[in-house]
Protein backbone atom coordinates (compact mmCIF):
# COMPACT_ATOMS: atom_id res chain seq x y z
CA UNK A 1 0.00 0.00 0.00
CA UNK A 2 1.35 3.58 -0.69
CA UNK A 3 -0.39 6.75 0.92
CA UNK A 4 -1.53 9.59 -1.18
CA UNK A 5 -2.40 12.95 -0.40
CA UNK A 6 -4.20 15.53 -2.90
CA UNK A 7 -6.62 18.25 -2.86
CA UNK A 8 -10.26 17.50 -4.43
CA UNK A 9 -12.68 20.02 -5.05
CA UNK A 10 -10.70 22.74 -2.42
CA UNK A 11 -10.03 19.92 0.42
CA UNK A 12 -7.44 18.14 1.36
CA UNK A 13 -7.73 14.32 1.23
CA UNK A 14 -5.27 11.31 1.52
CA UNK A 15 -5.70 7.64 1.71
CA UNK A 16 -3.57 4.25 1.60
CA UNK A 17 -4.02 2.68 -1.99
CA UNK A 18 -2.12 -0.07 -3.60
CA UNK A 19 -0.19 1.30 -6.29
CA UNK A 20 -2.32 0.03 -9.22
CA UNK A 21 -5.51 1.69 -8.06
CA UNK A 22 -6.23 4.32 -11.10
CA UNK A 23 -7.22 7.56 -10.18
CA UNK A 24 -10.91 6.65 -11.43
CA UNK A 25 -11.20 4.22 -8.72
CA UNK A 26 -9.50 6.27 -5.59
CA UNK A 27 -12.12 9.39 -6.69
CA UNK A 28 -15.08 6.44 -6.86
CA UNK A 29 -14.63 3.90 -4.42
CA UNK A 30 -12.10 5.69 -2.02
CA UNK A 31 -13.62 9.69 -1.89
CA UNK A 32 -17.35 8.44 -3.13
CA UNK A 33 -17.20 10.77 -5.26
CA UNK A 34 -19.40 8.69 -7.93
CA UNK A 35 -20.13 11.59 -10.79
CA UNK A 36 -17.28 11.03 -12.38
CA UNK A 37 -18.00 7.94 -14.55
CA UNK A 38 -15.99 4.47 -16.31
CA UNK A 39 -17.49 4.13 -19.70
CA UNK A 40 -14.97 2.10 -21.34
CA UNK A 41 -11.95 1.95 -19.33
CA UNK A 42 -10.01 1.59 -22.55
CA UNK A 43 -8.87 5.43 -22.65
CA UNK A 44 -11.70 6.02 -25.49
CA UNK A 45 -14.67 6.99 -24.24
CA UNK A 46 -14.26 9.95 -21.69
CA UNK A 47 -16.71 9.78 -19.56
CA UNK A 48 -13.89 9.69 -16.49
CA UNK A 49 -12.30 13.27 -17.71
CA UNK A 50 -11.35 15.04 -14.31
CA UNK A 51 -8.99 17.98 -14.21
CA UNK A 52 -5.71 17.29 -12.60
CA UNK A 53 -3.98 20.78 -11.60
CA UNK A 54 -6.08 22.55 -14.14
CA UNK A 55 -5.69 20.05 -17.06
CA UNK A 56 -8.53 17.61 -18.65
CA UNK A 57 -7.31 13.87 -18.23
CA UNK A 58 -9.24 10.62 -18.25
CA UNK A 59 -8.64 9.37 -14.83
CA UNK A 60 -8.90 5.53 -15.64
CA UNK A 61 -5.59 6.37 -17.64
CA UNK A 62 -4.06 7.81 -15.02
CA UNK A 63 -2.67 6.40 -11.91
CA UNK A 64 -3.95 7.52 -8.08
CA UNK A 65 -0.06 7.50 -6.77
CA UNK A 66 0.69 9.53 -10.09
CA UNK A 67 -1.19 12.00 -8.37
CA UNK A 68 0.11 12.56 -5.17
CA UNK A 69 0.48 16.50 -4.62
CA UNK A 70 -2.12 17.53 -7.39
CA UNK A 71 -4.89 19.46 -7.51
CA UNK A 72 -8.02 17.38 -8.72
CA UNK A 73 -11.73 18.84 -9.48
CA UNK A 74 -13.93 16.55 -10.61
CA UNK A 75 -18.11 17.10 -11.35
CA UNK A 76 -19.26 18.06 -7.86
CA UNK A 77 -16.64 20.40 -7.69
CA UNK A 78 -17.92 22.72 -10.10
CA UNK A 79 -21.18 23.96 -8.17
CA UNK A 80 -21.60 26.38 -5.94
CA UNK A 81 -24.12 24.75 -3.23
CA UNK A 82 -27.61 24.67 -5.20
CA UNK A 83 -25.86 26.89 -7.87
CA UNK A 84 -24.95 24.89 -11.24
CA UNK A 85 -21.78 25.83 -12.72
CA UNK A 86 -22.79 27.87 -16.45
CA UNK A 87 -21.96 24.82 -18.12
CA UNK A 88 -23.98 22.32 -16.08
CA UNK A 89 -26.88 24.98 -16.42
CA UNK A 90 -26.26 25.22 -20.02
CA UNK A 91 -26.48 21.34 -20.96
CA UNK A 92 -29.63 21.29 -18.87
CA UNK A 93 -31.06 24.33 -20.97
CA UNK A 94 -29.95 22.71 -24.15
CA UNK A 95 -31.09 19.23 -23.37
CA UNK A 96 -27.58 17.95 -24.00
CA UNK A 97 -27.52 14.77 -22.44
CA UNK A 98 -30.06 11.80 -22.68
CA UNK A 99 -29.21 9.39 -20.51
CA UNK A 100 -26.60 11.31 -18.47
CA UNK A 101 -23.52 8.21 -18.18
CA UNK A 102 -21.22 10.74 -20.46
CA UNK A 103 -22.20 13.99 -18.73
CA UNK A 104 -19.56 14.60 -16.35
CA UNK A 105 -16.82 13.60 -18.55
CA UNK A 106 -18.42 16.19 -21.45
CA UNK A 107 -18.54 18.79 -19.31
CA UNK A 108 -15.64 18.45 -17.48
CA UNK A 109 -14.30 18.39 -20.96
CA UNK A 110 -15.53 21.20 -21.97
CA UNK A 111 -15.03 23.62 -18.84
CA UNK A 112 -11.20 22.72 -19.80
CA UNK A 113 -11.81 23.89 -23.58
CA UNK A 114 -12.65 27.51 -22.16
CA UNK A 115 -10.35 27.81 -20.45
CA UNK A 116 -7.56 27.15 -23.07
CA UNK A 117 -9.92 28.60 -25.94
CA UNK A 118 -12.00 31.42 -24.49
CA UNK A 119 -15.88 32.01 -24.65
CA UNK A 120 -16.54 32.20 -28.13
CA UNK A 121 -16.19 28.55 -29.52
CA UNK A 122 -17.44 27.93 -33.30
CA UNK A 123 -19.37 24.37 -33.82
CA UNK A 124 -15.85 23.24 -35.41
CA UNK A 125 -13.66 23.93 -32.63
CA UNK A 126 -16.02 22.10 -29.97
CA UNK A 127 -16.30 19.39 -32.23
CA UNK A 128 -12.92 18.36 -32.79
CA UNK A 129 -12.08 19.30 -29.01
CA UNK A 130 -15.02 16.85 -28.19
CA UNK A 131 -12.71 13.99 -30.25
CA UNK A 132 -12.23 12.21 -26.99
CA UNK A 133 -15.83 12.04 -25.66
CA UNK A 134 -18.10 9.43 -26.81
CA UNK A 135 -21.77 10.13 -26.18
CA UNK A 136 -24.12 6.65 -27.38
CA UNK A 137 -27.71 8.70 -26.70
CA UNK A 138 -27.65 12.34 -28.53
CA UNK A 139 -26.07 12.69 -31.86
CA UNK A 140 -23.66 15.63 -30.18
CA UNK A 141 -26.05 18.66 -31.89
CA UNK A 142 -27.48 19.28 -28.40
CA UNK A 143 -23.71 19.04 -26.90
CA UNK A 144 -22.41 21.24 -29.28
CA UNK A 145 -25.50 23.74 -28.11
CA UNK A 146 -24.78 23.11 -24.84
CA UNK A 147 -21.03 23.37 -25.30
CA UNK A 148 -21.27 26.92 -26.82
CA UNK A 149 -23.92 28.21 -24.67
CA UNK A 150 -21.86 27.49 -21.79
CA UNK A 151 -19.05 28.63 -22.88
CA UNK A 152 -20.56 32.30 -23.41
CA UNK A 153 -21.88 32.36 -20.18
CA UNK A 154 -18.35 31.45 -18.09
CA UNK A 155 -16.99 34.32 -17.06
CA UNK A 156 -14.03 35.84 -19.38
CA UNK A 157 -11.92 35.48 -16.60
CA UNK A 158 -11.73 31.60 -16.52
CA UNK A 159 -10.27 32.14 -20.24
CA UNK A 160 -6.51 31.72 -20.29
CA UNK A 161 -6.39 33.21 -23.74
CA UNK B 1 -5.53 -4.09 -13.35
CA UNK B 2 -2.73 -6.83 -11.66
CA UNK B 3 -0.81 -6.00 -8.33
CA UNK B 4 2.23 -4.04 -9.42
CA UNK B 5 5.09 -2.14 -7.02
CA UNK B 6 5.43 1.70 -8.06
CA UNK B 7 8.13 4.16 -7.72
CA UNK B 8 8.24 8.12 -8.10
CA UNK B 9 11.55 8.60 -9.86
CA UNK B 10 12.76 12.12 -8.25
CA UNK B 11 16.11 12.05 -10.99
CA UNK B 12 17.49 10.56 -13.79
CA UNK B 13 19.98 8.67 -12.05
CA UNK B 14 17.40 7.58 -9.36
CA UNK B 15 14.49 6.32 -12.40
CA UNK B 16 17.84 4.78 -14.15
CA UNK B 17 18.70 2.81 -10.62
CA UNK B 18 15.41 2.04 -9.64
CA UNK B 19 14.26 0.51 -12.72
CA UNK B 20 15.12 -3.46 -12.27
CA UNK B 21 12.85 -5.57 -14.03
CA UNK B 22 10.54 -2.85 -13.82
CA UNK B 23 9.34 -0.68 -16.75
CA UNK B 24 9.01 3.34 -16.89
CA UNK B 25 5.96 4.89 -16.76
CA UNK B 26 5.55 8.16 -18.52
CA UNK B 27 1.92 9.74 -19.62
CA UNK B 28 0.42 6.13 -19.21
CA UNK B 29 -1.60 6.93 -22.41
CA UNK B 30 -0.55 3.68 -24.07
CA UNK B 31 1.34 1.27 -21.35
CA UNK B 32 -1.69 1.80 -18.55
CA UNK B 33 -4.18 0.11 -21.17
CA UNK B 34 -2.17 -2.17 -22.16
CA UNK B 35 -1.18 -3.27 -18.73
CA UNK B 36 -5.00 -3.69 -18.07
CA UNK B 37 -5.05 -5.71 -21.24
CA UNK B 38 -2.48 -7.64 -19.79
CA UNK B 39 -0.14 -7.43 -23.04
CA UNK B 40 2.67 -5.88 -20.80
CA UNK B 41 2.86 -7.40 -17.38
CA UNK B 42 5.75 -5.56 -15.26
CA UNK B 43 5.41 -6.11 -12.10
CA UNK B 44 7.20 -2.90 -11.23
CA UNK B 45 6.53 0.58 -12.18
CA UNK B 46 8.88 3.85 -12.40
CA UNK B 47 7.30 7.14 -12.61
CA UNK B 48 9.22 9.86 -14.55
CA UNK B 49 6.18 12.03 -13.85
CA UNK B 50 7.97 14.06 -10.85
CA UNK B 51 11.35 14.27 -12.69
CA UNK B 52 11.40 17.90 -13.35
CA UNK B 53 15.18 17.51 -15.23
CA UNK B 54 13.09 15.43 -17.98
CA UNK B 55 10.57 18.37 -18.77
CA UNK B 56 10.66 21.17 -21.34
CA UNK B 57 11.70 22.63 -24.05
CA UNK B 58 14.76 24.65 -25.25
CA UNK B 59 16.82 25.93 -27.99
CA UNK B 60 20.42 24.30 -28.30
CA UNK B 61 22.35 26.44 -31.06
CA UNK B 62 20.99 25.56 -34.21
CA UNK B 63 18.52 22.54 -32.32
CA UNK B 64 15.50 22.54 -31.12
CA UNK B 65 15.59 20.16 -28.03
CA UNK B 66 12.34 18.55 -26.34
CA UNK B 67 12.68 16.48 -23.34
CA UNK B 68 11.75 13.23 -22.97
CA UNK B 69 8.56 13.86 -20.26
CA UNK B 70 7.27 17.23 -22.56
CA UNK B 71 3.29 16.60 -22.54
CA UNK B 72 1.60 16.64 -26.57
CA UNK B 73 0.39 19.66 -25.16
CA UNK B 74 3.32 21.57 -23.95
CA UNK B 75 4.66 21.24 -27.50
CA UNK B 76 1.73 21.97 -29.56
CA UNK B 77 1.31 24.90 -27.61
CA UNK B 78 4.95 26.64 -27.36
CA UNK B 79 6.08 29.86 -29.15
CA UNK B 80 9.45 28.28 -29.30
CA UNK B 81 8.53 24.83 -30.74
CA UNK B 82 6.43 26.89 -33.52
CA UNK B 83 9.33 29.19 -33.82
CA UNK B 84 12.41 26.72 -34.45
CA UNK B 85 10.47 23.82 -36.32
CA UNK B 86 7.11 25.24 -37.44
CA UNK B 87 4.99 22.15 -37.94
CA UNK B 88 5.94 20.19 -34.88
CA UNK B 89 3.21 22.28 -33.16
CA UNK B 90 0.67 21.12 -35.76
CA UNK B 91 1.77 17.58 -35.50
CA UNK B 92 1.65 17.60 -31.32
CA UNK B 93 -1.79 19.02 -31.66
CA UNK B 94 -2.89 16.68 -34.02
CA UNK B 95 -2.25 13.50 -31.86
CA UNK B 96 -5.38 11.85 -29.74
CA UNK B 97 -7.41 14.02 -28.22
CA UNK B 98 -7.11 17.05 -25.83
CA UNK B 99 -7.08 14.51 -22.34
CA UNK B 100 -4.61 12.37 -24.38
CA UNK B 101 -2.39 15.32 -25.24
CA UNK B 102 -2.39 16.46 -21.58
CA UNK B 103 -0.59 13.29 -20.17
CA UNK B 104 1.13 11.65 -23.21
CA UNK B 105 4.75 12.46 -23.84
CA UNK B 106 7.43 12.50 -26.59
CA UNK B 107 9.49 9.92 -25.09
CA UNK B 108 6.61 7.60 -24.59
CA UNK B 109 5.66 7.63 -28.05
CA UNK B 110 8.96 7.52 -29.36
CA UNK B 111 10.26 4.45 -27.16
CA UNK B 112 6.53 2.99 -27.49
CA UNK B 113 7.06 3.64 -31.82
CA UNK B 114 3.74 2.29 -32.60
CA UNK B 115 3.63 2.19 -36.08
CA UNK B 116 0.31 4.64 -36.21
CA UNK B 117 1.78 7.08 -34.33
CA UNK B 118 2.87 10.90 -35.10
CA UNK B 119 6.35 11.33 -33.97
CA UNK B 120 8.14 9.10 -35.21
CA UNK B 121 6.98 10.58 -38.67
CA UNK B 122 8.60 13.73 -37.67
CA UNK B 123 11.64 12.28 -36.08
CA UNK B 124 12.51 10.44 -39.39
CA UNK B 125 11.97 13.40 -41.77
CA UNK B 126 13.57 15.78 -39.46
CA UNK B 127 16.44 13.27 -38.56
CA UNK B 128 15.93 13.59 -35.09
CA UNK B 129 18.70 12.94 -32.46
CA UNK B 130 17.30 10.33 -29.51
CA UNK B 131 19.32 11.03 -26.60
CA UNK B 132 19.43 8.23 -23.91
CA UNK B 133 20.98 8.58 -20.57
CA UNK B 134 23.85 6.56 -22.30
CA UNK B 135 24.31 7.51 -25.70
CA UNK B 136 22.45 9.21 -28.89
CA UNK B 137 20.96 7.62 -31.60
CA UNK B 138 20.00 9.09 -35.24
CA UNK B 139 16.37 8.56 -36.04
CA UNK B 140 17.81 7.06 -39.22
CA UNK B 141 19.11 3.96 -36.76
CA UNK B 142 17.21 4.08 -34.10
CA UNK B 143 13.54 2.96 -35.29
CA UNK B 144 13.55 -0.45 -36.41
CA UNK B 145 10.41 -1.93 -36.83
CA UNK B 146 6.65 -3.00 -35.09
CA UNK B 147 6.89 -1.27 -31.66
CA UNK B 148 10.45 -2.05 -31.91
CA UNK B 149 13.94 0.81 -31.32
CA UNK B 150 17.26 0.85 -30.74
CA UNK B 151 16.85 0.95 -27.29
CA UNK B 152 18.37 -1.62 -24.90
CA UNK B 153 16.71 -3.04 -21.84
CA UNK B 154 16.44 -0.42 -19.08
CA UNK B 155 17.91 2.48 -21.60
CA UNK B 156 16.33 6.13 -20.52
CA UNK B 157 15.17 8.43 -23.21
CA UNK B 158 16.04 12.17 -21.68
CA UNK B 159 15.40 14.02 -24.83
CA UNK B 160 14.56 14.38 -28.59
CA UNK B 161 16.76 17.21 -30.64
CA UNK B 162 15.68 18.40 -33.54
CA UNK B 163 17.46 19.64 -36.04
CA UNK B 164 15.53 23.87 -37.17
CA UNK B 165 13.61 23.06 -40.24
CA UNK B 166 10.34 23.43 -41.52
CA UNK B 167 8.20 20.49 -41.00
CA UNK B 168 5.17 19.87 -43.58
CA UNK B 169 2.94 17.06 -41.82
CA UNK B 170 -0.45 15.88 -42.71
CA UNK B 171 -2.63 13.27 -41.30
CA UNK B 172 -5.44 11.07 -42.49
CA UNK B 173 -6.51 9.83 -38.89
CA UNK B 174 -8.59 6.57 -38.46
CA UNK B 175 -11.75 8.25 -37.42
CA UNK B 176 -12.28 6.29 -34.23
CA UNK B 177 -8.83 5.88 -32.54
CA UNK B 178 -7.22 9.65 -34.10
CA UNK B 179 -3.85 7.43 -34.98
CA UNK B 180 -2.75 8.01 -38.31
CA UNK B 181 -4.13 6.10 -41.39
CA UNK B 182 -1.31 7.73 -43.01
CA UNK B 183 0.76 10.51 -42.04
CA UNK B 184 3.17 11.73 -43.82
CA UNK B 185 6.04 14.22 -42.70
CA UNK B 186 8.54 16.32 -45.62
CA UNK B 187 11.29 18.46 -44.96
CA UNK B 188 13.58 20.24 -46.94
CA UNK B 189 16.81 20.68 -44.83
CA UNK B 190 20.68 19.75 -44.10
CA UNK B 191 19.80 16.61 -45.16
CA UNK B 192 18.13 17.59 -48.35
CA UNK B 193 14.82 16.24 -49.08
CA UNK B 194 13.50 13.53 -46.44
CA UNK B 195 9.98 12.13 -46.63
CA UNK B 196 8.35 9.41 -43.80
CA UNK B 197 5.46 8.03 -43.74
CA UNK B 198 3.90 6.82 -40.79
CA UNK B 199 0.41 4.46 -40.39
CA UNK B 200 1.23 2.63 -43.05
CA UNK B 201 4.00 0.71 -43.11
CA UNK B 202 3.97 -2.89 -41.99
CA UNK B 203 7.19 -2.60 -40.67
CA UNK B 204 6.55 0.75 -39.13
CA UNK B 205 7.24 4.35 -40.35
CA UNK B 206 9.46 4.22 -43.70
CA UNK B 207 11.20 6.78 -45.68
CA UNK B 208 9.68 7.30 -49.53
CA UNK B 209 12.65 7.24 -51.48
CA UNK B 210 10.37 8.01 -54.80
CA UNK B 211 9.27 10.69 -53.23
CA UNK B 212 12.36 12.29 -51.94
CA UNK B 213 13.86 11.65 -55.89
CA UNK B 214 11.07 13.85 -57.13
CA UNK B 215 11.19 16.82 -54.65
CA UNK B 216 14.43 17.28 -54.95
CA UNK B 217 13.79 18.66 -58.33
CA UNK B 218 10.59 20.07 -57.65
CA UNK B 219 10.28 21.19 -54.41
CA UNK B 220 6.23 21.54 -54.87
CA UNK B 221 2.68 19.01 -54.65
CA UNK B 222 2.68 19.51 -57.72
CA UNK B 223 6.07 17.24 -58.11
CA UNK B 224 4.36 14.40 -56.74
CA UNK B 225 1.33 14.28 -58.93
CA UNK B 226 -0.14 11.18 -59.59
CA UNK B 227 1.96 9.31 -57.68
CA UNK B 228 1.65 6.65 -54.83
CA UNK B 229 3.37 4.60 -52.12
CA UNK B 230 4.35 0.46 -53.51
CA UNK B 231 1.34 -1.23 -51.55
CA UNK B 232 3.96 -4.11 -51.20
CA UNK B 233 4.74 -3.84 -47.54
CA UNK B 234 1.87 -1.69 -46.43
CA UNK B 235 -0.69 -2.77 -43.48
CA UNK B 236 -4.15 -4.03 -44.58
CA UNK B 237 -6.82 -4.37 -41.97
CA UNK B 238 -10.05 -3.43 -41.80
CA UNK B 239 -9.58 0.47 -41.61
CA UNK B 240 -8.21 0.14 -45.22
CA UNK B 241 -6.28 -2.11 -47.69
CA UNK B 242 -3.02 -1.58 -48.26
CA UNK B 243 -4.11 -0.74 -52.20
CA UNK B 244 -6.41 2.03 -50.41
CA UNK B 245 -3.17 3.09 -47.81
CA UNK B 246 -1.03 3.26 -50.88
CA UNK B 247 -3.46 6.19 -52.61
CA UNK B 248 -3.78 7.60 -49.30
CA UNK B 249 0.14 8.22 -49.39
CA UNK B 250 0.30 10.29 -52.24
CA UNK B 251 -2.85 11.91 -50.95
CA UNK B 252 -1.25 13.26 -47.88
CA UNK B 253 2.12 14.15 -49.21
CA UNK B 254 0.35 16.71 -51.49
CA UNK B 255 -1.18 18.04 -49.01
CA UNK B 256 1.39 18.54 -46.36
CA UNK B 257 2.99 20.25 -49.56
CA UNK B 258 -0.03 22.16 -50.47
CA UNK B 259 -1.36 22.93 -46.62
CA UNK B 260 1.21 23.58 -44.57
C1 LIG C 1 -7.30 7.49 -27.13
C2 LIG C 1 -5.85 7.61 -27.55
C3 LIG C 1 -5.54 8.17 -28.77
C4 LIG C 1 -4.23 8.29 -29.18
N1 LIG C 1 -3.98 8.85 -30.39
C5 LIG C 1 -2.70 8.97 -30.82
C6 LIG C 1 -2.40 9.57 -32.08
O1 LIG C 1 -3.28 10.01 -32.81
N2 LIG C 1 -1.10 9.65 -32.46
C7 LIG C 1 -0.08 9.20 -31.66
O2 LIG C 1 1.07 9.34 -32.05
N3 LIG C 1 -0.34 8.67 -30.46
C8 LIG C 1 -1.62 8.53 -30.01
N4 LIG C 1 -1.86 8.00 -28.78
C9 LIG C 1 -0.72 7.55 -27.95
C10 LIG C 1 -0.21 8.70 -27.10
O3 LIG C 1 0.45 9.64 -27.94
C11 LIG C 1 0.77 8.25 -26.01
O4 LIG C 1 1.12 9.41 -25.39
C12 LIG C 1 2.04 7.58 -26.44
O5 LIG C 1 1.84 6.48 -27.25
C13 LIG C 1 2.80 7.05 -25.23
O6 LIG C 1 3.25 8.08 -24.46
P1 LIG C 1 3.10 8.06 -22.89
O7 LIG C 1 3.85 9.23 -22.40
O8 LIG C 1 1.69 7.96 -22.51
O9 LIG C 1 3.93 6.75 -22.50
P2 LIG C 1 3.60 5.50 -21.58
O10 LIG C 1 2.32 4.89 -21.97
O11 LIG C 1 3.79 5.86 -20.16
O12 LIG C 1 4.81 4.55 -22.01
C14 LIG C 1 4.86 3.90 -23.27
C15 LIG C 1 6.10 3.01 -23.35
O13 LIG C 1 7.28 3.79 -23.42
C16 LIG C 1 8.17 3.51 -22.36
N5 LIG C 1 8.77 4.79 -21.98
C17 LIG C 1 8.09 5.92 -21.63
N6 LIG C 1 8.94 6.95 -21.46
C18 LIG C 1 10.18 6.47 -21.70
C19 LIG C 1 11.47 7.07 -21.69
N7 LIG C 1 11.67 8.37 -21.41
N8 LIG C 1 12.54 6.29 -21.99
C20 LIG C 1 12.37 4.98 -22.31
N9 LIG C 1 11.16 4.36 -22.34
C21 LIG C 1 10.08 5.10 -22.04
C22 LIG C 1 7.32 2.87 -21.29
O14 LIG C 1 8.05 2.03 -20.46
C23 LIG C 1 6.30 2.13 -22.13
O15 LIG C 1 6.82 0.90 -22.57
C24 LIG C 1 -3.17 7.86 -28.34
C25 LIG C 1 -3.47 7.30 -27.10
C26 LIG C 1 -4.79 7.18 -26.69
C27 LIG C 1 -5.09 6.58 -25.36
S1 LIG D 1 -13.64 5.35 -18.93
FE1 LIG D 1 -11.87 6.53 -19.18
S2 LIG D 1 -11.91 7.00 -21.27
FE2 LIG D 1 -13.64 5.69 -21.07
S1 LIG E 1 -26.33 11.05 -22.92
FE1 LIG E 1 -26.22 8.90 -22.89
S2 LIG E 1 -24.13 8.59 -23.40
FE2 LIG E 1 -24.34 10.67 -23.71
Amino acid sequence: MAKVSMVVNGKPVSGEVEPRTLLVHFLRETLRLTGTHVGCDTSQCGACVVHVDGAAIKSCTTLAVSCEGAHVTTIEGLAQGDRLHPMQEAFRDNHGLQCGFCTPGMIMTAVDMVNRKGNRLDETTIRHELEGNICRCTGYHNIVKAVAAGAANMPAKAAAE
Amino acid sequence: MYEFTHHAATSVADAVGALGEGKFLAGGQTLLPTMKQRLAMPGHLVDLGKVAELRGVEEKGDVLVVKAMTRHVEVATSALVARAVPGLEKLAGMIGDPAVRNRGTIGGSIANNDPTADYPAACLALKATIVTNTRRISADDYFTGLFSTALEDGELITAVEFPKAKLHYAKFPNPASRYAMVGVAIVKGADGVRVAVTGSGGDGVFRWSEAEAKLKADFSAGALEGMKADAAGMMSDIHGSAEYRAHLVGVMARRALSES
